[in-house]
């Protein structure tokens, strides 16, 4: 296989630009879900920090990079200091699949707006988002804490309730497109969001992504009010700042997807294919953000029940419901 | 349906917060804007003077023994005219709760109350004020009270002559 230089530097440059971009972004959806919260509880927010507060974002990381780097007694270290790493870069590496753009032409040469264009792409989503969870777990059972162990405790069971739910709810839309390919996904919904075909499945994939990025009415493995910080209690610093940027990268990354999946990607009439996409994006980073505002938490007992008993079970009628109506249209 | 009126109860809930997004916040932005606290709001304490311009405090240590976190501490003396008053007195804000027994305590309204917060300092041996720096020269809250006006005992007028007190009676006038 033969690579053009040309074709490497505008990988690289993608590479870079996402990387740039999710990160920055993230930043601000902390300081924006502040903000929203101090809204909705009619409170001002973060506002001291450069104009309207919009610096605050770099004092927080200068305030996590300059504390120490606490590690408890009995901690399993090397365990310790992977899980942050474990928790924040599959949540990055996702958005590698995910079609932010439409091709341009640069150079004569086309270029995807997509760090790569996988055939698996929605496999890959699927199994970078079961190896994020061992961050949590590991992260909870490295610290030698009870609070850090329960919250992790909680993740695991947490995940084995949403992930089936998750997957199934996706399987229609690969059904619609006929592919495992994100751009493929995105073209089939060129004419009509599969929102429109499968609200149901649109329903249960954006539970199902809540309870993934461990968001309210879902963040059992952190649970503020029952133990401490669950499975991040004896992290501080920049470990800290990993898992918790590691949240809000997971929440763009994921809004990105159920954007992708259901809400036809980067199309859109009038404005230019990515300012949708990012529209769509944070338009989903807002939900996430106003249900934390909203909703308090279920017990996990309340999630599991729900996962199995309900979500599960209607992913699979909605699986053979699709089948049917592809089957008679033919 | 259960589960119709649990969606319900979401939505309603999800409206309540959407509209108090665009509510006007209650936070009051401290050190620009300030509300002004009532009268009686208790902060940094005062010794007061009565309207002759006399201090009013006494040295009786009522307000001291009042003090649940006994931070008032003081000297007393006596003038040559038979008043007392205090050689120093001491109040400690970095212990004060700020409970207003002292004031309660008080039998001739020296000690007050006012409504100035901001005595935050750098250094905590700051917060202990002496006389000087409690003493005001002004009635605080009652302006009309003298104690010694009241008190009946012959310090700044002669027995008898005082508000509302009748002349001594002469006990030996009275014999049968
Ligand atoms: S306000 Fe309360 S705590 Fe403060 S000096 Fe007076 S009695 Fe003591
Ligand atoms: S301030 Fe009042 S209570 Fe305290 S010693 Fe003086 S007169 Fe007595």
């Amino acid at each position: 296989m033969i690579y053009d230089p040309i074709d490497i530097a505008l990988l690289l440059g993608k590479i870079a630009l996402v990387f740039f971009v999710i990160l920055t972004l993230a930043a601000y959806l902390v300081f924006a879900e502040r903000k929203v919260l101090a809204w909705i509880q009619d409170r001002k927010g973060p506002n001291r920090v450069g104009p309207f507060g919009l610096l605050q974002p770099l004092a927080d990381l200068i305030k996590l990079l300059t504390k120490e780097d606490f590690r408890p007694i009995g901690a399993d270290k090397w365990l310790f200091y992977l899980a942050p790493a474990m928790a924040a870069i599959p949540a990055i590496m996702i958005f590698a699949i995910v079609p932010f753009g439409a091709p341009l032409t640069l150079f004569g040469h086309t270029v995807q707006l997509q760090v790569s264009d996988l055939n698996v792409g929605l496999l890959l989503f699927m199994a970078l988002s079961s190896v994020a969870v061992y961050g949590v777990a590991l992260g909870g059972w490295a610290s030698n804490s009870k609070y850090a162990l329960l919250g992790s405790i909680r993740g695991l069971a947490q995940l084995i309730s949403y992930e089936l739910s998750m997957g199934l709810s996706l399987v229609p839309v690969v059904m619609l497109a006929r592919s495992f390919r994100l751009s493929d996904i995105v073209n089939a919904q060129a004419g009509c969001w599969f929102i429109v075909y499968q609200p149901l499945a649109f329903m249960i994939f954006l539970i199902s992504i809540a309870a993934e990025c461990k968001r309210i009415p879902f963040d059992l493995p952190e649970a503020e009010g029952e133990l401490v910080a669950g499975f991040h209690t004896e992290y501080s610093g920049m470990r800290f700042g990993l898992f918790f940027v590691g949240e809000y990268i997971n929440i763009i990354v994921l809004g990105g997807l159920a954007t992708t999946f259901f809400l036809g990607g980067w199309h859109g009439p009038f404005l230019p294919p990515a300012v949708w996409f990012s529209a769509k994006v944070l338009a989903f980073a807002f939900l996430f953000i106003w249900v934390r505002g909203t909703l308090p938490r279920l017990r996990y007992d309340q999630l599991m029940h729900f996962g199995w008993k309900i979500l599960t079970p209607l992913a699979l009628v909605n699986i053979l419901v699709t089948g049917w109506w592809l089957v008679l249209r033919g | 349906m259960k589960i119709l009126s649990d969606i319900a109860a979401l939505v309603t809930g999800m409206w309540i917060t959407w509209k108090h997004i665009f509510r006007r916040p209650v936070t009051i932005q401290y050190p620009e804007e300030k509300r002004t606290p009532y009268p009686r709001y208790r902060a940094r304490i005062v010794l007061t003077r009565d309207p002759d311009g006399g201090e009013r405090c006494v040295a009786c240590q009522l307000c001291s023994g009042a003090c649940p976190v006994d931070c008032i501490t003081m000297q007393s003396a006596e003038d040559k005219d038979g008043r007392r008053y205090a050689e120093w007195f001491r109040i400690n804000f970095s212990r004060c709760i700020f409970c207003g027994f002292c004031a309660e305590a008080c039998p001739t309204l020296a000690i007050q109350m006012t409504p100035d917060f901001e005595i935050c300092k750098r250094d905590i041996m700051d917060l202990v004020y002496e006389k000087e720096d409690l003493l005001i020269d002004g009635c605080g809250k009652s302006p009309d009270y003298n104690y010694y006006r009241h008190a009946g005992i012959g310090v700044t007028q002669p027995r008898g002559s005082g508000a509302e007190e009748k002349p001594p009676v002469d006990v030996r006038g009275l014999l049968p």
